[in-house]
């Protein structure tokens, strides 16, 4: 690595920070919103993409025009599977953590199996994006559009997730919620519609982030799992809950990934998150920006 | 100490203490026939299953079985719910093979030293993730399972991403080679089964399995009565990770054959796993019934659709435990103990 290829290898990184951010982001806030951990995550990104994938095919839809519909797409499947699954699991009396763990587990693999079956394990491309194989040329750092595209969206999610937690009525109740779910009752905040919500825009977060990375990335059923191991170290550095700690996790992840990748050989390239997740899980368990 | 919520041990209908030690040895006295019973009718399968199909359908079975029995020991009675123990299944098959392979040692002997290798990987490693709760603790043995199958796939020394292939030889029980008949590998599958079994068993009895249930159901209480909660969590572990690596040296020679995404993919995790919470987790039976459902399910499910299942397996397992973790969180096995206890009051 020498150090004139440094800038274009931190833009880079940079970049795909903010997309990692962006993945993570709905895993967040759920956890935030109500301790349950999400395992089928990666499931609903790769849902996402089979989602863009199908408006470009049928529709003939270009991504970024289909992209609002695929995140209301995905916010109905992530409220649906609040309701018909998680609620279900928060309820047990018997092997709680067990239960909450295995009841999203489940539904994962029954997801990837399901994909398997219908869309068959072949690897799927949206092709001729208005995005894909252009690249800017920022006086010598070369930077694909779709990785623009998709830092920018990234960056306008987490203002809007920001502005919607401190504005509105919706982001009151939610952060309420997360505070204490008794307590809200009595003024009049139905915590069950709350939390439906709250799976609703956290799916519909990682439904924009599929959108974006179905124009350079291929589509298969298991394209999912490899991007929620790191949207897991990305909420377990940043804290988990904490949704602005994902956003700095991300670009951190990022960052040390383009670098990792530079050092060791291209296989290796996620060592460096591994090992950077390893050091700070057993230093600061609570992660950089969290609370145990 | 209070007795910890543990649903095989004490019997419901006894009220004083004496008869309530009487009703327990009763109790493990009848599990120890049960199981005399149902293991020496196992050890009879091969009389009467000829078809090599089924007979390797039933090495996988009882390897599971024995490796979910592993598991518990960890998620079930400690509470600790591991989705990394592939890593340990890896180090075991990785382990017999090299030492055969390379070095020609005998693969009972590798797999000592698998075990013993996995004992220490686990301790190095609880020591700094047992600090981390509930889901944390999962997502921490994910991601370090990941980083273990990183490194092998590109570590030339194992082989890196082609593995390791055993050579052709005689069959015999030294090597643990037998190519031709493998009833063989059901009868050491079942010693597995046996041996993890009866340790699951002594542990139940245990002021450790005490300890343990007390760490899952409420670690503050039971640091508070004087119960080391991090020595328990410790112990657990050690416990699971020696038996899944002995597990995972049986399998490599058992198939003759280790690659990375062979021994040390994610699947293997939940293969371990999965029985567990289908059958009842931290309960003596459950992950032997559990086994029995899911392994012949998917095997024959995959034969019949062929090649990966076209994903109707996943589909199935993936159905399956999360419809128990819903309506039946404590298990299949509980089909069966109500009906026990229903006879054990009327009594």
């Amino acid at each position: 690595m020498t150090a004139s290829a440094l800038p274009q290898i931190l833009a880079t990184g940079l970049l795909m920070g903010l997309i990692y951010a962006l993945i993570a982001a709905g895993l967040s806030l759920i956890f935030g919103l109500m301790d349950v951990v999400n395992f089928a995550h990666g499931e609903f990104l790769m849902l996402a993409m089979y989602a863009t994938f199908g408006f470009a095919v049928f529709a003939h839809l270009d991504p970024v025009l289909s992209l609002p519909l695929v995140a209301a797409v995905m916010f109905i499947v992530g409220a649906s599977v609040y309701a018909g699954v998680v609620r279900h699991a928060m309820r047990s009396k018997v092997n709680t953590g067990m239960v909450q763990i295995f009841s999203t587990f489940g539904l994962a693999t029954l997801i990837q199996g399901g994909a398997q079956f219908f869309f068959t394990p072949d690897f799927r491309n949206v092709d001729h994006t208005w995005l894909s194989a252009k690249t800017l040329d920022l006086g010598g750092i070369f930077l694909p559009w779709s990785q623009i595209f998709g830092g920018l969206i990234s960056l306008v999610a987490f203002g809007g997730l920001y502005l919607m937690m401190t504005r509105t009525d919706f982001g009151r109740a939610l952060e309420a919620t997360r505070e204490d779910k008794g307590a809200v009752a009595l003024v009049g905040i139905d915590s069950n519609r709350v939390f439906a919500l709250g799976w609703g825009l956290g799916a519909a977060l990682v439904g924009v982030a599929g959108a974006v990375l179905a124009t350079s990335y291929a589509i298969h059923p298991q394209v999912g799992a490899g991007f929620a191991t790191i949207a897991y170290i990305t909420v377990a550095l940043g804290g988990f809950g904490s949704v602005f700690g994902a956003l700095v996790a991300g670009i951190v992840v990022g960052l040390v990934e383009a670098l990792t990748a530079n050092i060791l050989p291209p296989a290796m390239k996620s060592m460096g998150i591994y090992a950077l997740y390893l050091v700070v899980i057993f230093l600061r368990p609570q992660g950089l920006f969290g609370k145990l | 100490m209070s007795i910890p919520s543990s649903p095989a041990a004490v019997p419901s209908s006894s009220s004083s203490s004496s008869s309530l030690l009487a009703g327990v040895t009763r109790h493990r006295r009848r599990q120890l026939i049960e199981a005399v019973v149902v293991f020496a009718l196992i050890a009879l399968l091969p009389l009467l299953v000829k078809n090599a199909y089924l007979r390797n359908v039933i090495v996988l079975t009882l390897m599971y079985a024995a490796l979910a029995q592993s598991w518990n020991i960890l998620g079930g009675y400690c509470g600790q719910i591991s989705l990394g123990h592939a890593l340990y299944f890896g180090v075991g098959a990785y382990a017999v093979s090299k030492l055969y392979v390379s070095y020609g040692v005998l693969p009972w002997f590798g797999m000592l030293a698998g075990g013993g290798l996995a004992v220490l990987l686990a301790l190095a490693l609880g020591y700094g993730t047992f600090r981390l709760k509930g889901h944390y603790f999962s997502i921490a043995t994910l991601v370090i399972a990941e980083m273990g199958l990183l490194i092998v796939h590109n570590w030339d020394w194992l082989g890196g991403a082609t593995g390791i292939q055993w050579p052709f030889g005689p069959d015999s029980w030294a090597t643990l080679q037998f190519a031709r008949d493998k009833t063989p590998y059901i009868f050491f599958a079942l010693g597995l089964l046996v041996v993890t079994w009866l340790l699951t068993f002594f542990i139940e009895g245990s002021k450790w399995g005490y300890w343990w249930r007390a760490v899952k159901d409420h670690p503050e209480a039971a640091e508070s009565l004087g119960v080391t909660v991090f020595r328990s969590k410790m112990a657990a572990a050690a416990l699971s990770a020696f038996f899944t690596a002995i597990g995972g040296g049986f399998y490599a020679a058992f198939v003759s054959y280790v690659d990375p995404d062979s021994v040390m993919h994610f699947r293997f995790s939940l293969l371990m796993v999965l029985p567990v919470v289908l059958g009842g987790i931290g309960t003596l039976w459950g992950p032997i019934l559990g086994a029995a459902i899911l392994v012949p399910l998917s095997e024959f499910t995959r034969s019949y659709v062929g090649g990966s299942g076209g994903g109707l397996d996943l589909m199935l397992y993936g159905g399956l435990v999360m419809a128990v973790a819903l309506l039946k969180p404590e298990g299949l096995i509980k089909l069966f103990a109500r009906k026990t206890r229903i006879r054990e009051a009327a009594r």
